[in-house]
């Protein structure tokens, strides 16, 4: 369900005056539809999906220290809340909505929620992500399929409205939280790789769709950040070195989003991490422990 | 609650909405619209039902060709008929189509040729509906003996704003008939149409260039031959002055007679007809438009347009030559989205098309004007195209017994100001020698010269009808308002 947002009724994009680029209504000779305002440096307004914790929190607070207006979406409205009067003081305004990635038919309802209350869109970044614990030898359907509806389906949800609205409009950008886990299949955790790698296949198809239409896709590539998602790892047990926090994580990727880059590890040291897995070979790789 | 509603509430009701930014094809002028997709009659009339209820303005809109705000709507939603795209039926034997409104011209085309039919009016580009095309009552390079589109239009159905499903031809509800084609989408929606296409015996027509070195040439030219030819059109270089003003190339077609191409059973399929997707086999088309985007400047376009004279002139001497009918007719398809040469940010960089149609006998010298003045206000058509037109019986029709002339003139923040203010002086001087303007190209002119331009009886009949049809104004949108509604409301 959609959870009743704001006080502001939905209204189009268009009706904010300074992103307006329709012609005046009313022109005549020597008065042409006013131009719209060139595109700015920065964003001016973006949405965030899963941003209740980890990364997603982070970049919320970086954007709106910016002074981006941010529409931040999660499950956790208690979370938001806390999220939203931590950036009380923010340049950017934040405004919280409520939303299940996993129900798929509120994605795009609630995207447009938020374009009302932005009055526009700048950048996307879809940074839900569920990662449940897998034992050894354990094939769990259900907890699988939980993956795969925050991770692929919840992201597809999402990012096809945008993409759409973004093409018509030839600028923005979109960014994808993808993981370091999708470059291989490891034993580990068998779906969350494969729902990472889905995410790369999608958001690198969307990148080149787009590229005509003036709109940047970035996918970005996470190694280990200290988020909810690595604690619930070391509380299995995996001794975790070298991680980075989500501010500094969530900064990185707003650089190469900025610098259009397309396909980021971050850290960038991961970079020769992912290089090395990728080419292990396979009769190796079945042996090894990663 | 009036005025916009987001796509979300209409969702919830009728068919599946988006929010998107809906631009003129010049994208020079667009607007962030929800835009309401119906695929069948009864989804279109529930659009309408919502509509009524809330009191929504709503903007008919099929392929989004026209070059200005015609599709537009940054008061309310656009209601897009291209998914409503069956061909409903082809009568082999009389080369009757019926058609739902979203077919586009490309669709129509590709159904009948095989069957050794094409379309009688078709416009410059394929990719406009049925509908939009007899919503603007488009016209080709067959205008001077064919008409336009309207003549070749049989019957059709108008759902209207209240709701009800109206029959129009022209002996039934004649009146609507004739203001609807031409009526730019403010009287109803169109949800079925009958077209006349035409027999043809070959998948090609024969194409004979020649060279004018002045506008004077080129219209004596047209005159000497528009009896005999099946299409003829004019391309002007708008960069050569003086004594040279005018000058360009005009192409003339005709079509083969039976038997004249012995083997019609191949050139009457599609892939005889389709454009190449690579130049020289290997660089794709689809990024040409970044190559003439290099060119896309003054000094650029003038080298381009003196290029394309000589050549021209090489050509006229060449003997005539067969080329497809889409090759000939679909010029503006070969390179695709080569609009976007122009400048791809939104709103601010584009073009805008500025078509006079002015009567035979003051023709040639308001259209000198019109280049002596460009040149002198530094504004000087990237693309000019010259056409023979002839009236017809639809009431806003922009065509009259004389010649048009299609200039296409950047846009740029820079440049904006006083291209509208050129605009203007021009539209002055056409409206004083009888001319008038086409809406599916037009973004200047605005309801006080609609009010000169159309003769007032049926500028009259029209507001008298908008009111029958439309009692609640629903059907509106940025045209409406800046070129109709100061006498139309």
């Amino acid at each position: 369900m959609v959870a009743p947002m704001s006080q502001h009724p939905p209204h189009a994009p268009s009706s904010d005056p300074a992103h307006a680029s329709a012609p005046h209504a009313d022109a005549h000779h020597g008065e042409p539809p006013a131009a719209a305002p060139t595109r700015a440096p920065t964003w001016k307004r973006a949405i965030v999906v899963g941003a209740s914790s980890g990364i997603g929190a982070a970049l919320v607070r970086e954007l709106a220290a910016a002074g981006t207006d941010v529409v931040a979406i999660a499950r956790r409205a208690e979370q938001l809340g806390e999220l939203a009067r931590s950036c009380a003081g923010a340049r950017g305004r934040v405004h919280v909505l409520a939303h299940d990635v996993a129900r798929f038919d509120d994605a795009a309802p609630a995207f447009e929620r938020a374009l009302a209350e932005l009055g526009g869109l700048d950048l996307i970044v879809y940074a839900a992500g569920a990662m449940r614990e897998i034992g050894a030898n354990e094939f769990d359907t259900g907890k699988d399929l939980d993956m795969l509806a925050v991770n692929v389906g919840g992201c597809v949800a999402w990012l096809n409205p945008a993409a759409n609205f973004l093409r018509t409009q030839r600028s923005g950008t979109l960014v994808g939280i993808s993981s370091i886990a999708g470059e291989r299949g490891r034993k580990g955790n068998p779906v969350y790789g494969a729902t990472k790698a889905a995410m790369n296949h999608y958001l690198e198809a969307l990148r080149n769709r787009l590229a005509d239409w003036n709109v940047h896709v970035c996918t970005i590539k996470p190694g280990f950040v200290e988020t909810p998602m690595l604690a619930q790892a070391r509380a299995q047990g995996r001794k975790i070195k070298g991680a980075i926090s989500a501010e500094e994580c969530a900064r990185s990727i707003l650089a190469a989003a900025r610098a259009r880059k397309n396909e980021v590890f971050v850290p960038f040291k991961w970079r020769l991490v992912g290089f090395v897995i990728r080419n292990i070979p396979s009769f190796l790789f079945k042996g090894m422990n990663i | 609650m009036g005025g916009a509603l987001s796509g979300f509430a209409l969702r919830a009701r009728t068919a599946a909405a988006n929010l998107e930014y809906v631009e003129g094809w010049g994208m020079a002028v667009g607007a962030f619209s929800p835009v309401l997709r119906p695929r069948s009659v009864e989804e279109l009339l529930e659009c309408f039902r919502v509509a009524r209820e809330r009191g929504l303005s709503l903007t008919l809109r099929g392929g989004g060709n026209s070059y200005g705000d015609a599709s537009i709507n940054s008061r309310g939603a656009v209601l897009d008929c291209s998914r409503m795209d069956r061909v409903l039926a082809f009568d082999l034997a009389t080369g009757v189509a019926t058609l739902e409104p979203g077919v586009t011209i490309e669709k129509l085309w590709k159904t009948i040729l095989p069957l050794g039919f094409w379309p009688r009016v078709v416009s410059g580009t394929m990719f406009p509906t049925v509908a939009g095309a007899l919503a603007a009552n488009i016209h080709g390079k067959n205008n001077f003996a064919v008409g336009t589109i309207g003549d070749a239009c049989l019957e059709f159905d108008l759902a209207l704003p209240t709701g009800e499903v109206k029959t129009c031809n022209r002996e039934r509800n004649a009146d609507l008939f004739h203001a609807a084609i031409g009526g730019f989408g403010l009287l109803g929606a169109f949800t079925r149409i009958v077209l006349q296409t035409k027999r043809v015996h070959s998948g090609d027509v024969r194409v004979s260039a020649a060279s004018p070195r002045t506008l004077r040439e080129m219209m004596d030219w047209f005159e000497e031959h528009k009896h005999e030819s099946d299409y003829l059109v004019g391309w002007i270089d708008c960069f050569a002055g003086e004594d040279s003003a005018g000058r360009g190339l005009i192409h003339r077609a005709d079509y083969l007679e039976p038997g004249e191409d012995r083997h019609p059973e191949r050139t009457l399929r599609i892939d005889h007809q389709e454009l190449p997707a690579n130049i020289l086999g290997a660089f794709p088309k689809s990024q040409v438009w970044r190559i003439l985007r290099l060119f896309n400047n003054d000094l650029g376009m003038r080298s381009i347009n003196a290029a394309k004279y000589v050549a021209g002139r090489l050509e006229s001497m060449a003997p005539p030559y067969l080329q497809s009918h889409a090759g000939f007719a679909f010029l503006l398809d070969y390179v695709p989205n080569w609009k976007w040469a122009y400048g791809q940010q939104r709103g601010d960089y584009g073009l805008i098309q500025y078509q006079p149609f002015v009567p035979n006998e003051h023709a040639h010298a308001v259209h000198c004007e019109i280049l002596a003045r460009c040149r002198r206000a530094g504004h000087v058509p990237y693309l000019g195209v010259f056409k023979r037109h002839r009236p017809d019986p639809f009431w806003l029709t922009h065509a009259v017994d004389g010649w048009s002339f299609a200039l296409d003139f950047k846009v740029s923040p820079s440049r904006r100001q006083e291209l509208w203010k050129l605009c203007g002086e021009l539209t002055e001087l056409v409206i004083q020698a009888g001319g008038r303007f086409y809406f599916a190209k037009d973004a200047v002119v605005d309801a006080r010269d609609t009010a000169r331009f159309l003769p007032r009886a049926r500028l009259e009949a029209f507001a008298a009808l908008k009111h029958s049809c439309d009692p609640q104004q629903l059907l509106d949108g940025d045209l409406y308002r800046r070129a109709f509604r100061e006498w139309c409301a």
